[in-house]
């Protein structure tokens, strides 16, 4: 824990990207959570558009950090983990608070992962860590690509684990990720992250 | 220098520019939005740097016409967010209906969409007769296009699913007529509309008014802009007067959220105190 601090950079901001078969694996992954945390997540889910999404209180029942919808020009505070609403898309400012907008949809996508990713490694250069999930469009891809040009870290599920493979392989074509890992073992290897506490 | 950072730079030098040659003012817009648009606008003017975008923007006031539907964003529908509109026919109608005459305010109307639902939802009621609608934007092009009041016919399924959602009480139909391509709307709606050029950035108040609706317009500011337009929003309305904010937008993080009470929270609208 002390030697991987001092080699690789302190991550401070997690953006996560999943679409089809995303809602279980990102459920999978927020259970996993410590209670307290020096860092926080923001996170895209593509789901249909029109419809009110509860996705932040589901996901709070079973994580032991503060899940909530992201909200327009909210700072964003550590061991919170924000979630896109249905139908905007979520950015990150340089000032370290989100921005919302509606503007026209990405790869058919809003929220889309790309902007997320992209304007996240503005914010957060080699601080940040891009997760791509289960997905069958290829959202993502070009914005971890992005993540790994500000000198963030880039991880992958591994296509083989993933309920729809579509995207996480677009990703790793694209981005070269440093890790390609099992659900089971990004879930884990998240957790380590997301230990770091500072006081 | 990394290329990402030296952007941001030149972004700014940009703004800076814009506001000196131009007096349109972006520069306390959302940074993270404004960069992807200004990278559409390189790849549309064949720019391979902001710097070289900026030398054609000021030196030519027709590249900076156009320049304007890049720094200002335009997605719009009829009765947007339906629940909206239902709840100020429900919740703030019967309010307006007190005065002898009413004057609302539709802050950064982009193309008019909105400026027309309300005018059709105030026929319903009633009182479109006895009340003044401003319009305001700062994109003459949007101006002329809201003046207009005529939309893509393929627009028209979406516009009236939202208008008998939002409580219309006959049909969408009855206020447009259709050429091959567009709908035409009513132009006796429009007899109730001053359109004009405002900036919420630059501009001061220029009228008491009753009602001030803005929507998806501040998400694009950052918190001092959104501090200001929300200030000019209070000095504008009378004492309990409403505004109504997108869906996803709040006083919350400005200046003013101790000024307003949530008359409406699920559809972001206030009451001034």
């Amino acid at each position: 824990m002390t030697r991987e601090s001092t080699a690789a950079p302190v991550v401070k901001f997690v953006a996560i990207g999943a679409s089809a078969g995303g809602v279980e694996a990102v459920g999978q992954l927020l259970q996993a959570m410590p209670a307290d945390s020096s860092v926080a997540i923001g996170m895209v889910l593509h789901v249909p558009p029109d419809r009110p999404s509860q996705l932040a209180e589901l996901f709070g029942q079973r994580c032991a950090l503060l899940v909530k919808e992201a909200e327009d020009k909210e700072m964003i505070a550590p061991g919170t983990v924000y979630i896109a609403p249905p139908n905007y898309h979520l950015l990150v400012e340089p000032d370290g608070s989100f921005s919302l907008s509606v503007e026209d949809a990405v790869l058919y996508s809003r929220p889309s992962i790309d902007l997320l990713f992209e304007s996240a490694a503005y914010a957060f250069g080699e601080n940040l860590l891009g997760i791509v999930l289960t997905g069958a469009s290829s959202d993502g891809a070009q914005g971890l690509s992005r993540v790994r040009q500000h000198g963030g870290q880039a991880w992958v599920q591994d296509p083989a684990t993933a309920r729809a493979r579509t995207m996480p392989q677009a990703a790793i074509d694209l981005a070269r990720p440093q890790r390609v890992l099992a659900l089971a073992q990004l879930v884990s290897d998240l957790k380590d992250v997301m230990t770091r506490i500072e006081r | 220098m990394q290329a990402h950072a030296l952007f941001d730079i030149e972004l700014k030098l940009l703004l800076e520019g814009v506001f000196q040659q131009y007096q349109h003012d972006f520069r306390n817009y959302s940074v993270a939005s404004m960069r992807r648009r200004i990278q559409h606008a390189m790849e549309r003017f064949e720019c391979e740097t902001v710097s070289q975008l900026q030398s054609k923007v000021l030196h030519d006031p027709a590249v900076f016409a156009q320049m304007l539907q890049f720094f200002t964003v335009q997605v719009s529908e009829m009765f947007r967010d339906p629940s909206y509109f239902k709840a100020l026919r429900e919740r703030v109608i019967p309010v307006l209906r007190t005065y002898a005459s009413i004057k609302i305010w539709v802050a950064g109307c982009s193309s008019g969409e909105e400026v027309w639902s309300l005018a059709i939802l105030l026929r319903e009621e009633g009182l479109l007769e006895r009340t003044l609608i401003y319009a305001t934007d700062i994109n003459p092009v949007a101006l002329q296009l809201a003046e207009g009041g005529i939309y893509d016919i393929e627009r028209i399924a979406t516009f009236s699913r939202n208008y008998l959602a939002a409580g219309g009480t006959a049909s969408l139909a009855d206020y447009y007529t259709s050429s091959t391509h567009d709908a035409i709307f009513d132009r006796s709606l429009r007899q109730h509309v001053v359109f004009a050029d405002h900036s919420l950035a630059t501009d001061s108040v220029f009228s008491e008014v009753h009602l001030v609706s803005c929507r998806n317009v501040l998400i694009y500011f950052n918190r001092d802009l959104q501090d200001r337009a929300t200030k000019l929003f209070h000095d504008a309305l009378v004492r309990k007067g409403f505004l109504g904010l997108g869906a996803k937008e709040s006083l919350r993080f400005t200046a003013m959220a101790d000024h307003f009470e949530e008359l409406v929270p699920a559809d972001k609208i206030y009451q001034r105190l």
